[in-house]
């Protein structure tokens, strides 16, 4: 029987119900000590000096400045982030001193006592600021990265004498990844000269990259291993090469294991968060609904330094028009810099934002036509062979309109909106509403990313008749060692029980890329499906294996060669299709090799007295291609929405000089149990010709549509469109008061 | 200042040597090498480090070692009886309710403690029980139905 589509159980599903999975937090090294980190408070300035303070034995201490590294950046795309600041100054959370000693108290204590005399300039602390050049906090002009989508002719369709065009302005705050394991790394120094980090992390090879360039070393003396990770969202994509180096540089000078976790506060306040973002819409509509032209302004805060920003932007700029045929697009973006800690991947990575905006601004249009909200979208969707914004020609077998109405009959949509409306219009104390987004999602890199990234992964059979699967995509939860189970165990004609997943060390596992961009499941898969069924042809090739065979019999053949022939193994290296192209220049092309596709329905509830809005049920319904695993998936999109929610209603990151000020769980609200709502998940499933067994990408794709859903469900509601998240009962308050 | 602190822990006596200002938290994951009670927060709004102390559900990192002299304490290593998992582990397995698995230990004793008092909840009453224990991964979809597929293992469905 075929795994696939089965709900088989997670592989490690028995030790982290027993808490016998391991940690970073649970592992001691012998020897080993503990490191901390001493930041700036400062958002921007010059370092006058460093004292180190009376009381404390500092002798006993290890202490690491930035004149104890080697090559003092921390690798990514442009590396202009230094791992420790060198006299200057540029987020109030950067790190200066680096402390290690055996004793957590001693170090609290010299913490303490470390002084940092800065001399403030003049920071940027907002997107506005940044724009106005109040100071430069970044190169000439503050902008990291500006990209352009260029599609017909946008002045000529807005100057139509038969269009009225229609404009608005939107934002979105920071949020917080909030896994619930804090970042942690031991790093340790080898006997070769060399440094290993084992940690909580999503890209090894990211880390082995910041290690290998800090420190100057060859890739087999840096060797990077993941340890099981308690949540990522993208939190754990890039921060790790720093918290990385850190205890390397901790490990280097004191010769011993070193181990940092953060704390809780310094997690929040520290490392990346979604970028928050302001769009300007400006769409050209006819009165009968046609969207003939849209014009966009689209602008995210990447902090202090470039990190991964240009290319949250590009997808945030590709999302940007959304899943409509419209004929003239021109999205302006730009990710501009401010003095607070650099913003980072998080889940979705940038395409939450634009398509916020345009999903709400879809709803402004519609009301402004006097049209339903599904009404307009049904007379812009783009339907199979049109094209998208950067021209890319739908390749799959979508139909947004089908899509959209069984969303609309799962959820009662008409009869619930109905019901609301004559309850709404008795004047009690609590609005309903319901409210929709239709979306799209890119799966894998933006672009050329993949056929630059050329991932590579292995597979080889084990003396016990198994076959394990080498990558380097890491289980953070969301099921990566079940599904290359379920995938190389169908390709084997074997049962799961039969594949060991590796632990991604960069000793052992090739580069399968990052786990990022929802392209585990459908790009790292079908390598894993082609190394997989490379393995069996060579079994069959050594005629110790015919077909038909049942699993006894291939571990029997598998077992013999290894033992009899010596190495079984096959690797698998990522392609681009050839009918794939992308002009990296002009940002035309195809964009993404495909897109998972979804219609969102959110109902509503608004204390006309308090203000503040609930959302009551859910349902996510989702084009992504074969479903791999049931179970996982749905888990994918209940937890996607959860975060949604999160971000739509609860989570307020609160600045003050460019550090976030409730940098705590007490009073960084995220939803709790009483929180969600129930969230009907369904699948369509059309299968995705260059997918494993068909699957498209999904982790990435629940993150993009309850902000908008739940934005129009309010504005259903309560008659107040707004034009922010997250929406807490005082915006609410404010919007309603005109 | 370390004094000996006698507790029961998972049906075991112990009596480690330990300030009794430590936090449970620590001597639980330090002293007696029980990794499985987390950190979250430190400041009890995670629920990561939830135990069973006597029966209630505790956050560990409130909690001064000095407190639970005499007392029991279970954690998610006293659930399971051999390889032989314990009902709702059983359920977290079948349905889902563990993902990244950080907040699954402390998740799971908060069911413990509600199908302890109310063995037959209905909705309102699992969501309830679990508010303070924050789940970052699920949506908490499939732990309520980890949790109803307990109640059922429990009733003696199969």
């Amino acid at each position: 029987m075929s795994a696939i589509g089965q709900s088989v159980p997670r592989k490690e599903a028995h030790a982290k119900v027993t808490g016998r999975a391991r940690y970073v937090d649970d592992v001691v090294l012998p020897g080993m000590i503990h490191g901390i980190t001493v930041r700036s408070s400062c958002p921007r300035g010059r370092i006058r000096a460093i004292r180190f303070g009376e009381g404390i034995p500092w002798d006993e201490i290890t202490v690491v400045t930035a004149s104890d590294v080697p090559h003092n950046v921390v690798a990514l795309i442009n590396d202009d982030q230094p791992a420790l600041a060198d006299g200057v100054i540029n987020h109030s959370e950067e790190p200066v001193v680096l402390l290690a000693h055996p004793s957590r108290a001693l170090l609290e204590r010299a913490r303490a006592a470390v002084t940092i005399d800065v001399e403030p300039l003049p920071a940027v602390l907002t997107i506005e600021d940044a724009l106005a050049k109040t100071a430069i906090a970044w190169g000439t002009d503050n902008v990291f990265k500006e990209y352009w989508i260029r599609k017909g002719d946008v002045d000529a369709a807005f100057a139509r004498p038969d269009v009225i065009v229609i404009e608005g302005e939107y934002f979105t705050g920071a949020q917080e990844q909030l896994y619930i394991e804090p970042n942690g790394v031991i790093a340790s120094v080898e006997g070769d000269g060399g440094v290993a980090v084992q940690g909580s992390l999503q890209c090894p090879y990211y880390v082995q990259k910041a290690l290998m360039k800090l420190f100057d070393l060859p890739p087999e003396r840096a060797r990077v291993v993941q340890l099981e990770t308690g949540g990522g969202f993208g939190g754990k994509e890039e921060y790790p090469s720093m918290i990385g180096v850190h205890a390397a540089l901790l490990a280097r000078k004191s010769g011993k294991p070193v181990k940092i976790i953060y704390d809780r506060a310094e997690d929040m306040a520290a490392t990346t968060k979604r970028h928050p973002a302001r769009t300007r819409e400006r769409a050209a509509v006819t009165r009968d609904g046609r969207i003939v032209a849209l014009d966009i302004d689209f602008v995210i805060d990447g902090g202090a330094y470039s990190t991964l920003s240009q290319v949250v932007l590009s997808r945030g700029c590709i999302h940007a028009a959304g899943p409509y045929d419209v004929d003239h697009v021109r999205v302006r973006a730009r990710a501009v810099a401010t003095n607070t800690p650099p913003h980072g991947a998080f889940r979705g990575f940038g395409a939450p934002q634009s398509l916020f905006a345009l999903e709400r601004h879809m709803d402004v249009i519609a009301r402004r036509l006097g049209l339903t909200s599904d009404e307009l979208r049904r007379r812009n969707f783009v339907r199979k062979g049109q094209t998208l914004a950067t021209g890319q020609i739908v390749r799959d077998d979508i139909d947004m309109t089908a899509l959209l109405d069984r969303a609309l009959a799962a959820s009662e949509w008409h009869a619930r909106r109905k019901r609301f409306a004559e309850e709404n219009a008795r004047g009690g104390r609590v609005k309903r509403g319901m409210g929709l987004a239709t979306f799209l999602h890119g799966t894998g890199f933006t672009g050329a990313g993949e056929k630059h990234l050329a991932s590579i992964v292995a597979a080889e059979g084990l003396a016990d008749g198994r076959v394990r699967v080498l990558a380097s995509s890491t289980e953070i939860g969301q099921g990566t060692s079940t599904i290359f189970s379920q995938i190389s165990a169908d390709a084997l004609g074997v049962g799961c029980d039969d594949i060991d997943v590796a632990t991604p060390d960069t000793r052992d596992v090739p580069n399968s890329g990052p786990t990022v961009a929802s392209r585990t499941c459908t790009i790292v898969g079908k390598l894993v499906e082609s190394a997989a069924a490379s393995v069996k042809a060579q079994l069959l090739a050594s005629e110790l294996l015919h077909e038909p065979y049942d699993a006894p019999a291939f571990r029997a053949a598998c077992s013999r060669f290894v033992k009899e022939r010596g190495p079984l193994r096959a690797t698998a290296q990522y392609e681009q299709p050839k009918d794939v192209s992308w002009d990296e220049d002009e940002f035309r092309g195809d964009a993404y090799g495909a897109y998972s596709w979804a219609v969102y329905v959110a109902q509503v509830a608004v204390d006309a007295t308090t203000y503040e809005a609930r959302c009551e049920d859910f349902w996510a319904l989702q084009e992504v291609g074969k479903v791999i695993h049931p179970l996982l998936a749905a888990g994918q999109i209940e937890g996607g929405v959860a975060q949604g929610i999160g971000w739509t209603l609860y989570e307020n990151v609160v600045w003050k000089d460019g550090r976030m000020s409730n940098d705590r769980m007490t009073d960084y609200i995220v939803p709790t149990s009483v929180d969600v709502p129930p969230i009907h998940v369904l699948f369509e499933e059309k299968p995705y010709a260059y997918g494993p067994a068909g699957a498209k990408g999904i982790g990435e794709l629940p993150m993009d549509g309850p902000a908008p859903a739940i934005l129009n469900a309010i504005a259903d509601a309560t008659g107040v469109s707004l034009t922010r998240v997250p929406a807490l009962p005082e915006t609410i308050f404010e919007a309603s008061r005109g | 200042m370390a004094d000996r602190v006698a507790f029961r822990v998972n049906g075991k006596p112990c009596a480690p040597q330990v300030h009794p200002m430590r936090r449970l938290l620590d001597v639980l994951r330090e002293d007696l090498q029980l990794t499985g009670t987390k950190e979250g927060c430190g400041e009890g709004e995670c629920g990561a480090c939830a135990v069973l102390i006597d029966g209630k559900l505790v956050d560990s990192c409130l909690v001064p070692v000095g407190q639970v002299s005499g007392h029991e304490v279970i954690t998610i290593e006293g659930l399971a009886s051999g390889s032989t998992l314990s009902s709702i582990q059983q359920a977290f397995v079948e349905h889902g309710g563990a993902q990244c698995g950080i907040c699954t230990p402390g998740m799971i004793l908060a069911a413990r403690e509600l199908l302890d008092r109310v063995p037959h909840p209905v909705e309102g009453e699992i969501r309830e029980a679990l508010a303070g224990n924050i789940c970052r991964c699920t949506g908490y979809t499939r732990i309520f139905a980890s949790v109803v597929r307990a109640i059922e293992i429990e009733r003696g469905g199969a």
